[in-house]
Protein backbone atom coordinates (compact mmCIF):
# COMPACT_ATOMS: atom_id res chain seq x y z
CA UNK A 1 0.00 0.00 0.00
CA UNK A 2 0.97 3.56 -0.28
CA UNK A 3 1.17 5.49 2.97
CA UNK A 4 1.51 9.16 3.82
CA UNK A 5 2.17 10.29 7.57
CA UNK A 6 1.87 13.18 9.38
CA UNK A 7 3.97 14.02 11.90
CA UNK A 8 2.92 16.99 14.36
CA UNK A 9 5.26 16.54 17.57
CA UNK A 10 9.05 18.38 17.42
CA UNK A 11 11.69 16.26 17.58
CA UNK A 12 13.32 15.35 20.88
CA UNK A 13 10.70 17.11 22.88
CA UNK A 14 8.11 14.11 22.03
CA UNK A 15 8.51 10.24 20.89
CA UNK A 16 5.61 11.52 17.88
CA UNK A 17 8.66 11.82 15.72
CA UNK A 18 10.60 9.01 16.79
CA UNK A 19 7.46 6.46 16.67
CA UNK A 20 6.86 7.39 12.73
CA UNK A 21 10.31 6.87 11.96
CA UNK A 22 9.93 3.01 13.53
CA UNK A 23 6.41 2.78 11.83
CA UNK A 24 8.36 3.75 8.42
CA UNK A 25 10.85 1.49 8.67
CA UNK A 26 8.11 -1.26 9.54
CA UNK A 27 6.09 -0.69 6.69
CA UNK A 28 8.60 -0.47 4.25
CA UNK A 29 10.38 -3.73 5.58
CA UNK A 30 6.85 -5.38 5.64
CA UNK A 31 7.31 -4.66 0.74
CA UNK A 32 4.77 -1.33 1.45
CA UNK A 33 5.85 2.13 -0.08
CA UNK A 34 6.30 5.25 2.15
CA UNK A 35 5.41 8.17 -0.51
CA UNK A 36 4.96 11.34 1.56
CA UNK A 37 5.52 12.44 5.16
CA UNK A 38 4.03 16.12 6.11
CA UNK A 39 5.19 17.93 8.73
CA UNK A 40 2.80 20.42 10.62
CA UNK A 41 2.34 22.07 13.91
CA UNK A 42 5.49 21.88 16.08
CA UNK A 43 6.48 18.42 13.68
CA UNK A 44 7.96 21.33 11.18
CA UNK A 45 10.80 21.33 13.75
CA UNK A 46 12.12 17.93 12.27
CA UNK A 47 13.05 19.71 9.19
CA UNK A 48 15.91 21.94 11.35
CA UNK A 49 18.95 22.10 9.03
CA UNK A 50 21.40 23.17 12.14
CA UNK A 51 19.88 20.44 14.80
CA UNK A 52 22.99 19.08 16.21
CA UNK A 53 21.59 16.32 18.48
CA UNK A 54 23.82 14.24 21.27
CA UNK A 55 26.27 12.06 19.30
CA UNK A 56 24.70 8.91 21.09
CA UNK A 57 21.11 9.20 20.20
CA UNK A 58 19.52 8.66 16.77
CA UNK A 59 19.73 11.59 14.33
CA UNK A 60 16.37 12.37 13.86
CA UNK A 61 16.83 14.93 10.55
CA UNK A 62 18.88 12.71 9.50
CA UNK A 63 16.83 9.58 9.48
CA UNK A 64 14.06 11.66 7.59
CA UNK A 65 16.91 12.38 5.33
CA UNK A 66 17.50 8.72 5.03
CA UNK A 67 14.22 7.95 3.98
CA UNK A 68 14.16 10.97 1.06
CA UNK A 69 17.21 9.58 -0.44
CA UNK A 70 16.83 5.62 -0.17
CA UNK A 71 12.95 5.56 -0.84
CA UNK A 72 12.27 8.56 -2.60
CA UNK A 73 9.53 10.12 0.45
CA UNK A 74 8.76 13.07 -0.49
CA UNK A 75 9.70 14.88 2.70
CA UNK A 76 6.69 18.29 2.91
CA UNK A 77 6.79 20.77 5.77
CA UNK A 78 3.36 23.21 5.93
CA UNK A 79 5.24 27.00 4.86
CA UNK A 80 3.05 28.73 7.46
CA UNK A 81 3.42 26.31 10.41
CA UNK A 82 7.05 26.58 9.17
CA UNK A 83 7.57 30.25 8.96
CA UNK A 84 6.17 31.73 12.13
CA UNK A 85 8.40 29.37 13.61
CA UNK A 86 11.45 29.55 12.08
CA UNK A 87 11.92 27.08 9.55
CA UNK A 88 12.78 28.66 6.61
CA UNK A 89 14.18 27.84 3.04
CA UNK A 90 16.59 30.21 0.79
CA UNK A 91 13.95 31.90 -0.86
CA UNK A 92 11.38 32.38 1.78
CA UNK A 93 14.48 33.95 3.85
CA UNK A 94 15.25 36.67 0.82
CA UNK A 95 11.78 37.60 0.42
CA UNK A 96 11.73 38.55 3.88
CA UNK A 97 15.07 40.04 3.92
CA UNK A 98 16.56 37.88 6.54
CA UNK A 99 20.18 36.42 6.62
CA UNK A 100 20.88 32.34 6.26
CA UNK A 101 18.13 29.45 5.91
CA UNK A 102 17.05 27.07 8.27
CA UNK A 103 15.44 24.54 6.20
CA UNK A 104 17.03 20.80 5.86
CA UNK A 105 18.24 19.73 2.53
CA UNK A 106 15.61 17.38 1.39
CA UNK A 107 12.79 19.02 2.74
CA UNK A 108 10.88 20.81 0.61
CA UNK A 109 8.09 23.81 1.99
CA UNK A 110 4.35 23.84 1.10
CA UNK A 111 1.07 24.12 1.53
CA UNK A 112 -1.69 22.65 3.44
CA UNK A 113 -3.27 21.98 0.53
CA UNK A 114 -0.86 19.11 -0.21
CA UNK A 115 -1.99 17.25 3.23
CA UNK A 116 -5.38 17.09 1.91
CA UNK A 117 -4.29 16.06 -1.62
CA UNK A 118 -1.63 13.31 0.26
CA UNK A 119 -5.17 12.07 2.23
CA UNK A 120 -6.69 11.51 -0.91
CA UNK A 121 -3.97 10.24 -3.02
CA UNK A 122 -2.37 7.50 -0.65
CA UNK A 123 -4.18 4.31 0.32
CA UNK A 124 -3.42 5.36 4.36
CA UNK A 125 -2.82 8.49 6.09
CA UNK A 126 -1.18 7.83 9.85
CA UNK A 127 -1.10 10.67 11.91
CA UNK A 128 1.97 10.60 15.01
CA UNK A 129 0.92 13.44 17.20
CA UNK A 130 1.89 14.59 21.01
CA UNK B 1 -8.28 0.97 -1.31
CA UNK B 2 -8.36 4.62 -1.10
CA UNK B 3 -8.25 6.54 2.06
CA UNK B 4 -11.35 8.34 0.52
CA UNK B 5 -13.31 9.13 -2.33
CA UNK B 6 -15.15 11.91 -3.76
CA UNK B 7 -18.79 10.78 -2.02
CA UNK B 8 -16.99 10.82 1.44
CA UNK B 9 -16.63 13.51 4.05
CA UNK B 10 -13.42 14.53 5.70
CA UNK B 11 -13.25 15.10 9.35
CA UNK B 12 -11.66 17.63 11.05
CA UNK B 13 -11.49 16.74 14.96
CA UNK B 14 -10.79 19.69 16.81
CA UNK B 15 -9.97 18.64 20.10
CA UNK B 16 -7.86 21.75 22.04
CA UNK B 17 -9.39 25.33 23.20
CA UNK B 18 -8.66 28.31 22.03
CA UNK B 19 -5.52 30.33 22.76
CA UNK B 20 -3.78 27.89 24.69
CA UNK B 21 -1.83 26.17 21.87
CA UNK B 22 -2.21 26.59 18.16
CA UNK B 23 -4.25 23.30 17.67
CA UNK B 24 -7.42 24.60 16.93
CA UNK B 25 -6.29 27.22 14.72
CA UNK B 26 -4.00 24.64 12.79
CA UNK B 27 -6.82 22.40 12.82
CA UNK B 28 -9.39 25.34 10.95
CA UNK B 29 -6.91 26.03 9.11
CA UNK B 30 -7.01 22.45 7.55
CA UNK B 31 -10.18 22.48 7.02
CA UNK B 32 -10.46 25.72 5.30
CA UNK B 33 -8.26 24.31 2.86
CA UNK B 34 -9.77 21.15 2.91
CA UNK B 35 -12.75 22.77 1.80
CA UNK B 36 -11.01 25.48 -0.94
CA UNK B 37 -10.21 21.72 -2.67
CA UNK B 38 -13.48 21.17 -2.91
CA UNK B 39 -13.84 18.67 -0.45
CA UNK B 40 -16.83 17.92 1.73
CA UNK B 41 -15.78 18.73 5.44
CA UNK B 42 -17.68 18.00 8.85
CA UNK B 43 -15.69 18.73 11.80
CA UNK B 44 -16.19 17.75 15.31
CA UNK B 45 -15.67 19.42 18.67
CA UNK B 46 -14.60 16.93 21.02
CA UNK B 47 -13.07 17.73 24.67
CA UNK B 48 -11.70 20.92 25.59
CA UNK B 49 -12.65 21.70 21.63
CA UNK B 50 -16.19 22.46 21.95
CA UNK B 51 -14.44 25.61 24.25
CA UNK B 52 -13.59 26.88 20.38
CA UNK B 53 -17.68 27.61 19.89
CA UNK B 54 -18.23 29.76 23.09
CA UNK B 55 -20.36 32.64 22.34
CA UNK B 56 -18.72 36.17 22.69
CA UNK B 57 -15.20 35.48 22.45
CA UNK B 58 -12.72 37.53 22.11
CA UNK B 59 -9.04 38.28 20.52
CA UNK B 60 -6.33 36.35 23.25
CA UNK B 61 -4.24 37.94 25.40
CA UNK B 62 -1.52 36.91 24.00
CA UNK B 63 -1.70 39.06 20.86
CA UNK B 64 -3.15 35.84 19.02
CA UNK B 65 -5.69 36.79 16.46
CA UNK B 66 -8.38 34.08 18.32
CA UNK B 67 -10.51 31.54 15.91
CA UNK B 68 -13.99 32.55 16.63
CA UNK B 69 -13.52 34.92 13.64
CA UNK B 70 -12.56 31.98 11.55
CA UNK B 71 -15.71 29.88 13.01
CA UNK B 72 -17.74 32.52 11.57
CA UNK B 73 -16.57 32.07 8.14
CA UNK B 74 -17.11 28.56 8.19
CA UNK B 75 -20.34 28.79 6.27
CA UNK B 76 -18.57 30.72 3.61
CA UNK B 77 -16.98 27.59 2.64
CA UNK B 78 -19.83 25.39 2.62
CA UNK B 79 -18.73 23.96 6.19
CA UNK B 80 -22.23 23.31 7.66
CA UNK B 81 -22.38 20.28 9.37
CA UNK B 82 -20.67 20.72 13.22
CA UNK B 83 -20.54 18.06 15.63
CA UNK B 84 -20.24 18.43 19.12
CA UNK B 85 -20.02 15.60 21.35
CA UNK B 86 -22.79 16.23 23.85
CA UNK B 87 -20.94 14.56 26.89
CA UNK B 88 -17.59 17.16 26.42
CA UNK B 89 -20.37 19.77 26.31
CA UNK B 90 -22.30 18.89 29.22
CA UNK B 91 -19.20 18.14 31.62
CA UNK B 92 -17.80 21.65 30.92
CA UNK B 93 -21.21 22.83 32.02
CA UNK B 94 -22.05 23.97 28.78
CA UNK B 95 -25.24 23.95 26.61
CA UNK B 96 -26.23 24.54 23.13
CA UNK B 97 -27.58 27.68 23.87
CA UNK B 98 -23.65 28.79 25.08
CA UNK B 99 -22.76 28.04 21.72
CA UNK B 100 -21.96 30.97 18.51
CA UNK B 101 -23.06 28.30 15.42
CA UNK B 102 -26.21 26.21 15.52
CA UNK B 103 -24.55 22.80 16.13
CA UNK B 104 -25.48 18.78 15.68
CA UNK B 105 -25.35 17.27 19.36
CA UNK B 106 -23.77 13.68 19.16
CA UNK B 107 -23.58 10.98 21.87
CA UNK B 108 -20.59 9.49 22.68
CA UNK B 109 -21.92 6.09 22.01
CA UNK B 110 -22.77 7.86 18.04
CA UNK B 111 -19.19 8.48 17.73
CA UNK B 112 -18.21 5.14 16.15
CA UNK B 113 -20.42 5.95 13.37
CA UNK B 114 -19.13 9.22 12.86
CA UNK B 115 -15.55 8.47 12.51
CA UNK B 116 -16.15 5.31 10.58
CA UNK B 117 -18.52 7.43 7.99
CA UNK B 118 -15.96 9.58 7.25
CA UNK B 119 -12.45 9.55 5.98
CA UNK B 120 -9.92 10.74 5.98
CA UNK B 121 -9.54 11.80 9.33
CA UNK B 122 -7.64 14.67 10.52
CA UNK B 123 -7.02 14.93 14.60
CA UNK B 124 -6.38 18.51 16.16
Amino acid sequence: MRYALLVQGAPYSHQAAHSALRFASALIDRGHRLETVFFYHDGVYNAQRLAAPPQDEPHLIEAWQRLHHEQGTALLVCVAAALKRGVIDERESRRHGMQGHSLAASFELTGVGQLVEAAMTHDRLVTFSP
Amino acid sequence: MNNADSSTAMLVVLRHAPHGSSWLREGLDVALVGAAFGQSVSLLFLGDGVQALIKGQQKGALGQKGTHPTLDMLAMYDIDTLLVDADSLAQRGLAEDDLQLPVTLIASSQLLRVFSRHAPVFNF
